[in-house]
């Protein structure tokens, strides 16, 4: 989208989008958090940032469940705002970004339902971005088979859903392997809607999404050393819209162990670094750390320009980002086990 | 995506439109009509009103564009950022002050432009009159054209600048009055659109007298 074109439609939301990413905590304000000795000193240092009043009507003891709660929903609040005064195409980008969370919301509540937990609880612990019309109807389906017949064909992922897993597949395949197809077929489509939209948007967004894909491929292959995963069913859950694709994605369908991993990365200068470094010893970074680190840096990257759409995207990842710091301070802060309260992602 | 069909539809209808002047043209010259392409015809059986006319629209509606399409850009920036750094909103009014006078620079030299317009008789006129209104109206064209195209440029320029002073006041302070600078200098270009319009459009005189 051209320069001149943008303000129109999507120039308030930007600045907006900007005023609330001003409001992100920098680094003074988590030296403070740090030194806090209870949860109550947490929330009166928080009451002087941009967060303000959030936790004014929480009776006291607070609980770290309720911090996390109401930091999500004071970012749910600001994302549906934007959410509500977009128009395309920035509605449809903003929409793909929930997405992801619906995905989540349905293998919840997918599992929830073949556990027989009642759909009122499980409904409450969805995360209220990637809320959909018919999740109250899950409950009337009792297979994964039915409950696509009946419910997901109407929402926005049905086409994750048709291009990779069929009918038996559903009732046949463990949950987490629905997942990651899912979530393999939703972020392919999301770097293709970026390509069509061109610019500064394709620029900042595919260089996002390319890591997100490699970093899921990575984690992935990690993870599966030891379980019953075959090599070809991995195969199958790497997104190819990376920078692994396609010869190293070939290559990890055919590692055996971490130190294969480790170097088919060397091949990548970006991901050597996030390897060396890490380690599972203390005193060192393990690699999911390095991993949300080099996230939150092209997130911060995503800020340098103007009039594109990756700024909403990487918002909406900071301030996550930010949630995740403050609530692993106060778990630190509240069982008074402070070895790593230092272990946050320091953003800004 | 109406992005990519507009800009097929553009590229389709200017390729037949060159493609149909080249055939002409082809076809002129090989039938030994060549001589019918005359430039020089096209240019003196326009009389100078038009030209003349033609230069004061370009002035003054070139320049609205420019400063329009400045205005909103950097408006909305200024909107937006000022929800959640109110302090911004009346500094920043200086960026759409030097967006409108993009506007005004226009208006000034169509009302100059205007005020020189006067018909003449032409058949009754001798060769150096009607010498001199066709200069005339050739100098009005090409004031108003100047103008209005640098004018058109200068406030798109000056309102993505202005928009990101705006973005960048609210996340600092201190930077709003570096990035002013920039806008001047980005002002600055409008007004040598406007000094070369004064110029050309010095030694018109259209008329009987």
């Amino acid at each position: 989208m051209r320069f001149q074109e943008f303000n129109i439609d999507n120039g308030y939301l930007e600045g907006l989008c900007r005023g609330f990413k001003n409001g992100v905590l920098k680094q003074a304000d988590y030296i403070n958090l740090v030194q806090c000795e209870t949860l109550d000193d947490m929330k009166l240092h928080l009451q002087s940032t941009d967060y303000g009043q959030f936790l004014a009507n929480e009776p006291s003891p607070l609980a770290v469940s309720v911090i996390d709660d109401r930091l999500r929903e004071k970012l749910v609040i600001e994302f549906q705002h934007m959410r509500n005064q977009a128009v395309e195409p920035l509605a449809t980008f903003l929409d793909y970004i929930t997405y992801s969370y619906m995905i989540d919301n349905i293998i919840l509540l997918i599992t929830g339902t073949l556990h027989h937990r009642p759909i009122t609880e499980l409904i409450s612990k969805c995360h209220p971005l990637g809320s959909f019309e018919q999740m109250e109807a899950i409950h009337v389906a009792s297979t994964p088979a039915e409950l696509y017949n009946a419910v997901l064909v109407d929402t926005p992922l049905a086409p994750f859903f048709v291009d990779c897993i069929s009918e038996q597949d559903l009732d046949e395949m463990n949950i987490e392997i629905i997942r990651n197809t899912l979530y393999k077929a939703y972020l392919e489509s999301f770097y293709q809607y970026c390509q069509t939209l061109g610019g500064t948007t394709a620029e900042v967004m595919c260089e996002i999404l390319a890591f997100e894909a490699d970093r899921r491929a990575l984690i992935i292959t990690i993870n599966s050393f030891g379980t019953e995963l075959s090599k070809d069913d991995r195969v199958k859950l790497y997104p190819t819209c990376g920078r692994l694709h396609p010869d190293g994605l070939a290559a990890l369908a055919r590692a055996d162990d971490f130190e294969q991993v480790r170097g088919i990365a060397e091949y990548y200068a970006e991901y050597k670094e996030l390897f060396d470094g890490s380690g599972n010893n203390p005193g060192e970074k393990t690699l999911e750390d390095k991993f949300f680190e080099y996230e939150v840096k092209l997130n911060v990257y995503g800020f340098m320009q103007q009039f594109h759409f990756g700024v909403f995207y990487s918002y909406l990842k900071l301030k996550e980002q930010e949630c995740r710091n403050i609530v692993w301070i106060s778990e630190c802060v509240a069982q008074k086990h402070r070895a790593k309260i230092d272990n946050y992602i320091p953003i800004f | 995506m109406a992005a990519r069909y507009r800009e097929t539809y553009i590229y389709s209808f200017g390729g037949i439109l060159a493609a149909a002047v080249v055939v002409f043209g082809i076809y002129y010259i090989l039938t030994g009509q060549g001589e019918r392409i005359d430039i020089g015809w096209f240019l003196e059986t326009i009389t100078p009103y038009m030209w003349a006319t033609t230069g004061i629209a370009f002035a003054v509606s070139l320049s609205v564009i420019g400063a329009a399409l400045g205005i909103y850009t950097t408006g909305s920036s200024i909107i937006g950022g000022g929800v959640k750094a109110p302090r911004i909103k009346t500094k920043n009014l200086i960026s759409v002050i030097f967006c409108e006078a993009v506007a005004i620079y226009g208006l000034i030299i169509a009302i100059v432009l205007a005020g020189m317009l006067d018909k003449y008789d032409p058949l009754k006129a001798s060769p150096e009159k009607i010498a001199q209104n066709y200069f005339s109206g050739f100098a009005m064209f090409g004031a108003g054209l100047t103008v209005g195209l640098v004018n058109l440029f200068c406030g798109i320029s000056v309102g993505i600048v202005g928009s990101g002073a705006a973005l960048a006041d609210a996340a600092n302070p201190s930077l709003f009055v570096k990035i002013l600078i920039v806008e001047i200098f980005g002002s600055a270009v409008g007004l040598f659109g406007l000094i070369v319009g004064i110029l050309m459009s010095s030694r018109i005189k259209m008329g009987d007298i």
